[in-house]
């Protein structure tokens, strides 16, 4: 389990289903609400991970 | 227990907040479960101690509280909000953070924020015992 990439999915899904469950009361409210930010969490990654592309490691 | 009935009690027993609040804390989803709210309950019951015991598998590191350094001290405080499971993971063998492992940071986020999610857990348990929500 080293892939950064499951481990951001992995974090992004555990904090989706607690705020969804904590701010929604039906499933269908808590399932749009998780959606939505589970693809928030996984395309602001996705995109800050890009904009650091150019920088070096070192 | 219904969950009105558990609001009603709860609202006319500022101790019974307490205990309720100190459950909610110390066991993630007890809270919501004592209040009715079963399905809530369970969702946090299983989710925060999941990420949690991740964090641990990770090589996280649990932090002990530390006058000198506020950071350590924060972030003590932060994976307290598990619950007992903060002072089981020691005495287990868990927890020791191993710093080269390459999943070393990422096990003390998942727990740092399990513990903070589990506070949100409390004080909703709390919003839901008054009758806000």
């Amino acid at each position: 389990m080293h892939s950064h990439f499951v481990l951001m999915a992995l974090f992004a899904m555990f904090v989706s289903l607690v705020f969804s469950v904590l701010a929604k009361d039906t499933v269908r409210e808590q399932a749009r609400l998780g959606g939505l930010m589970f693809a928030g969490f996984m395309l602001v990654g996705l995109a800050v991970a890009w904009l650091m592309y150019p920088f070096p490691l070192r | 227990m219904s969950p009105a009935r558990a609001t009603a009690a709860e609202k006319s027993q500022p101790g019974g907040l307490v205990l309720l609040c100190l459950a909610a804390w110390a066991i993630p989803g007890i809270g919501h479960l004592w209040l009715g709210r079963r399905a809530k309950g369970l969702v946090f019951l299983i989710a925060l101690p999941l990420m949690f015991a991740v964090g641990l598998a990770l090589q996280g590191r649990i932090f002990s509280f530390d006058a000198s350094d506020l950071l350590t001290s924060l972030e003590a405080g932060a994976q307290l909000g598990i619950g007992i499971l903060y002072f089981l993971a020691a005495p287990l063998g868990f927890g020791k953070g191993d710093i080269r492992a390459t999943t070393y940071e990422y096990g003390i986020s998942f727990l740092i924020v399990a513990g903070l999610l589990n506070l949100l857990v409390v004080i909703d348990a709390y919003d839901v015992a008054l009758g806000r929500k």
